[in-house]
């Protein structure tokens, strides 16, 4: 039906330059509407009350920002001929993309940096080298969490908003476990930390499963919120809003990473560096997401798994093949929910604090958004995704020269999840798809073809 | 087959002999429509039984009901793995309560206690559907291959043999292949078996669905209109596949309003209308049916009939079926009469 | 009694705010089958439109005879809210009809974000506070508790509220019963492809929708602001959940399910804090939403779906 330009109306009444100008006042008027109350105006506490300051500076180029941006679009995508987005758009066909071996080259060339990252890090950013340590495990641990999504929403097709409640169990309860519990350390709480997620998975799965596709995906995100609420009230149990501190860093072979002759440095060998723990931890989260990737493509060529795409597919067809959808459902949530509990775990001892404003609906809004954009069911699409959506606005915090365009007081870290949100728009209008929107084929009798998005199904509901 | 053994007058007809499956007093009431009313009708074990009717007769309604999709407001549906009857085993599990008993010579399957999957993984009965549903993003040979899930999953043990990549199941993988393979070559779809399956013309994609209902080893194989929107090259391809299923020994019941691949190849048609059924014996029988073709054509009034198709098809087929002058008017209900004396 | 009474009134008040932004969900819900994720912070940006509205036109302008005021605030807020439904169609769910289902409610959470995150970077990210401004009301009763007088009160806000919502509900009810807009958008609910072979124009019957949802979500917008007297930029996302969970539970697509909905559950929020605990009553709200789409998926006045084999 509707092509995914945005002009589609005003396509016949030519490609006139008139026609661009006339359409660019337009969205700079409406920018002007939009704003006014937002950009020209501002209600702000003072003594005695509200007041109302105007910045009719901000708003004038806001509707000149909007006007040119629309004038220019207008001129070389939308009503031209020739746009210039042809270059970059691909062919429709339905199989066989032009580069099949692409893919998997990416695939291998992103593991061998990843296997490197720190030390890569260490060599060419040394100043930075802690932040950046810091931010690859914190796209690694996305890139972990789209992963295991990525079962439940990308292979069996359920819209799964409430991700982050087993994010927060299993974070919750390896910081429970090894508080209460001294002798439980890292490794001995992250198995049961993902059974407990996985528990949680079948006892939230087990009532909602049969419902269709938007309304469990809000069902989904009310149990998310209920898990939330409860940790956040639950003063005796979970400290409320304080939440837990104190949990336990992760050992290495039992010996920490300290100063001291017991350390893992002086073990080692080595000179001791606060670095050292940040490269474990790196190598802690590398380990568990390259394991949650093997367990899904394994997963997919087993039958369970090919049940799960199934059931994406076409869920009467499968009950008519004999196929438990109810079963098959609550494996794909539950083993989800178990690599969102693992990467809790390892959540709560990277931060040795956890509270439950780390596990807002906007953190599941964000794990969801990776699984999409990245494109439903594609692992190497998550990771894309992960580098791009996180990466990308994490780097904000370094772009120190937009403060002397805009003046000392400009922050751009506060426009995070505003550039977050509209990156989230645009890229779905551009590719409703997901970057990668190809499908690998489980088994093979002659010739391996990759299978076009549009042949592919989006699970329950449509 | 069993062809020669019926007409009503004879006592116990071939499928009354040796059912597969048994319908009893089947009504299906949604809100206050009643969509099918105390239908009994057998299905003998290795024929093809056509069900028929005119539109909204509640043919689908009844193959729902047998494939477990709908829960029947009443009435009993046996499927019987043994030969014969079976009447104390059936008796016996409807007593018990239980939905079915396994046993080596005779299983008895109450299909309409037992919810959907389980009636085709334990009860044998495989569908496919009026609108095609296959796993358009999947291959074609995926498509075999999830249709063998069951097995697979037990060979898989249950996943976690499977994660660890145990011999077990690569054979049982490599099995489930050489049967894929083997529908394949039957529906002529094995140079397609690395395409989508959504990427299949209409027909092609009719009869993976029915390769795909095979691959679950069906006992009885229920077709809804697997004729509809095939030419007649295809058509002719499909009673061939048929006749291929039901040799090999597989029931089968289909819903089809095609008369040519009715009256061809079926062993047995069971014609309903408006929920009730109206007529139950083989072709010829059927055709010679005042009640049947009233019931395609209308009975007192011309200005009734309004699907000219059907009335051309049930001419037609009569006409072949050798009524002379039957088949040239239109006041069939009075000629069949007569001719039945 | 007399404190049941209370809460009673209290919970319909309540009620009235959700089952208005509930009705922009459902006639959304209804007409393109996706959940407009970005409603309930339509709401929020409507509740900030009247706050400024209400100060420019007090403090700036110095309008002094409330009724007017208000009056105008309401149009104003109506007239811009609705811009910024519409073009929330236009930007992020219009280029995406007829894509697959996900799209929309992606690009749908996105828009949430972006309005929420625009808000609090123009606005700031510190509650706004708006003094009272209609004191008073009627006391229906008194009694006698160990703790002293107890007043049941039905305040001037309260008594507005209602009767705004009766006034709306009635008017939007005969809309889409009487009027060529409200058939073209029924038509569009049962089948969108063959409403437009019939010739209504159905990308303006779906804008017209936002734009009636907007309208009605910036009314609610300042009744909140009113009744509760602080705004921030987070409201619109407990508000829209709850919101939705009232039109699913008076059954989706039904605009008396939307408010009897919405009146139920601000009944049960009311309650639930007035008589266990207030920590808990989001978890009330939710775990209602849970256990009616479990066991009542059709809603109260929802009409049942069969499935189709």
């Amino acid at each position: 039906m509707a092509a995914p330009t945005v002009t589609a109306p005003s396509r016949q009444d030519t490609n006139s330059f008139a026609a661009s100008v006339k359409d660019a006042a337009i969205a700079g008027a409406l920018t002007g509407v939009l704003g006014f109350f937002f950009l020209a105006l501002r209600t702000e506490i003072a003594p005695g009350g509200l007041e109302v300051s105007t910045r009719w500076g901000v708003w004038i180029v806001a509707i000149l920002i909007v006007f040119a941006g629309r004038l220019l679009l207008n001129l070389f995508v939308f009503k031209t001929d020739k746009p210039v987005t042809r270059y970059f758009s691909t062919g429709k066909s339905s199989a066989s993309p032009r580069l099949p071996w692409l893919g998997r080259a990416l695939g291998i060339f992103l593991f061998l940096v990843a296997t490197v990252l720190p030390f890569l890090i260490i060599a060419l950013f040394p100043a930075q080298q802690r932040q950046f340590i810091d931010l690859a495990i914190l796209i690694m641990t996305y890139v972990m969490l789209g992963w295991g999504l990525n079962i439940v929403v990308g292979l069996a097709g359920l819209l799964d908003l409430g991700y982050v409640a087993f994010y927060a169990v299993g974070a919750y309860s390896f910081a429970l476990l090894s508080t209460h519990f001294e002798f439980i350390g890292f490794w001995t709480a992250l198995p049961l930390a993902g059974m407990l997620a996985a528990f949680w998975g079948l006892i939230l799965g087990f009532p909602v499963l049969r419902l269709r596709g938007d309304y469990l995906a809000i069902v989904t995100l009310a149990f998310g919120e209920i898990i939330r609420i409860v940790l956040l009230n639950w003063y005796d149990f979970t400290g409320g809003p304080n939440g837990i501190s104190g949990i336990p860093k992760p050992t290495f072979l039992g010996m920490d990473f300290s100063r001291g002759d017991d350390g893992v440095a002086a073990f080692l060998g080595i000179e001791y560096s606060t670095i050292h723990r940040f490269i474990y931890l790196y190598y802690i989260i590398f380990l568990l997401a390259i394991i949650t990737n093997l367990v899904t493509m394994r997963l997919r060529k087993l039958p369970v798994g090919r049940a799960w795409e199934a059931l994406r597919e076409d869920e009467i067809a499968c009950r008519s093949l004999g196929i438990n959808t109810t079963n098959t459902k609550l494996t794909a949530f539950a083993i989800g929910a178990m690599f969102g509990g693992f990467a809790g775990s390892f959540f709560a001892t990277r931060q040795g604090f956890i509270s439950p404003e780390s596990f807002t609906f906007l953190e599941s809004a964000i794990i969801l958004a990776i699984v999409v954009l990245g494109g439903l069911g594609s692992q190497i699409g998550v990771v894309i995704a992960s580098v791009v959506m996180i990466g990308g606005i994490e780097l904000l915090r370094n772009i120190g020269f937009l403060s002397q365009i805009f003046g000392p007081d400009f922050d751009p870290v506060q426009y995070r999840m505003l550039i977050f949100g509209l990156a989230m728009v645009g890229i779905m209008v551009w590719k409703p798809r997901g970057l990668v929107t190809t499908r690998e084929p489980t088994a093979v009798l002659k010739e391996k073809k990759r299978i076009g998005a549009d042949m592919v199904a989006q699970g329950e509901g449509h | 087959m069993s062809a020669a053994a019926s007409t009503a007058t004879s006592p116990l007809a071939s499928w009354d002999r040796d059912p597969v499956l048994t319908v009893e007093h089947l009504t299906m009431r949604f809100g206050g429509l009643v969509a099918v009313s105390d239908l009994s009708f057998n299905v003998g074990r290795g024929d093809i039984t056509a069900l028929i009717g005119p539109n909204g007769a509640g043919k689908t309604t009844v193959f729902n009901c047998c494939t477990g999709f709908y829960k029947p407001t009443e009435g009993r549906i046996v499927m019987r793995h043994g030969p014969g009857q079976q009447k104390e085993a059936v008796d016996a599990v409807t007593a018990s309560g239980l939905r079915y008993r396994a046993a080596n010579d005779g299983s008895v399957y109450l299909l309409e206690r037992m919810p959907d999957f389980e009636i085709s993984e334990k009860a044998k009965v495989a569908r496919t559907f009026q609108n095609i549903r296959l796993f358009g993003g999947m291959t074609v040979l995926e498509n075999l291959l999830v249709a063998q899930h069951n097995v697979l999953m037990v060979a898989s043990g249950y996943t976690i043999g499977g994660i660890f990549g145990l011999p077990t199941y690569r054979k049982a993988q490599a099995k489930a292949v050489e049967k894929a393979v083997y529908w394949l070559e039957h529906v002529n779809l094995i140079d397609r078996a690395d395409d989508p399956a959504g990427d299949l013309p209409y027909g092609d994609q009719r009869r993976l669905e029915i390769a795909r209902a095979m691959c679950t080893d069906p006992m009885l194989l229920c077709l809804d209109e697997p004729a509809a929107g095939l030419n007649p090259r295809e058509s002719a391809q499909l009673n061939e596949l048929l006749q291929f299923i039901r040799n090999s020994g597989t029931s089968v019941l289909l819903i089809e309003h095609d008369m040519g691949v009715v009256m061809e190849i079926s062993d047995h048609i069971v014609v309903l209308d408006y929920g009730v059924k109206i007529s139950d014996g083989d072709a010829d029988f059927v055709k010679s049916d005042p009640k049947v073709i009233a019931a395609y054509l209308g009975v007192d009034d011309e200005a009734e009939i309004d699907i000219p198709e059907v009335r051309q098809e049930v001419g037609a087929v009569i006409e072949k079926a050798g009524k002379k002058g039957a088949g040239t008017s239109l006041h069939l209900p009075e000629a069949e009469k007569g001719g039945k004396g | 009694m007399e404190y049941f009474v209370q809460q009673l009134i209290n919970g319909l008040t309540l009620g009235s705010i959700y089952g208005l932004i509930a009705i922009g969900y459902t006639m959304v819900y209804g007409i393109i089958g996706m959940i407009n994720f970005a409603h309930g912070d339509i709401f929020m940006i409507g509740s900030f439109i009247a706050l400024a509205t209400f100060l420019v036109l007090t403090t700036v302008l110095g309008f002094a005879f409330l009724p007017v005021v208000l009056l105008i605030v309401l149009i104003i807020s109506m007239l811009f809210t609705s811009a910024w439904g519409w073009t929330v169609e236009r930007i992020a769910y219009r280029p995406l009809r007829g894509s697959f289902r996900l799209a929309p409610l992606i690009t749908a959470i996105g828009m949430s974000i972006v309005l929420q995150n625009f808000v609090q970077i123009s606005q700031g990210a510190r509650v706004k506070p708006l003094p009272p401004q209609i004191p008073g009301g009627i006391v229906l009763m008194t009694g006698d508790t160990e703790t002293g007088a107890m007043v049941v009160q039905l305040s001037y806000m309260q008594m507005i509220i209602i009767a705004t919502t009766l006034v709306l509900l009635t008017g939007f009810t005969l809309m889409i019963s009487r009027t060529s807009l409200g058939r073209a958008q029924r038509a569009c609910e049962q089948d969108r492809k063959m409403a437009s072979l019939l010739g209504v124009n159905v990308d303006r019957t779906i804008s017209l929708t936002f734009v009636m949802g907007a309208a009605l979500a910036s009314v609610a917008g300042l009744m909140f602001l009113l009744l509760y007297g602080v705004i921030d930029f987070y409201i619109g996302f407990l508000a829209g959940v709850k919101a939705f969970t009232a039109a699913v539970l008076g059954g989706i697509g039904s605009l008396p399910g939307a408010m009897l909905g919405g009146l139920l559950i601000g009944l049960i929020e009311v309650f639930w804090s007035g008589y266990f605990t207030v920590e808990y009553k989001d978890v009330a709200a939710f775990s209602i939403l849970a256990i009616v789409l479990i066991f009542l998926p059709s809603g109260l006045l929802g009409k049942p779906e069969v499935e189709k084999v």
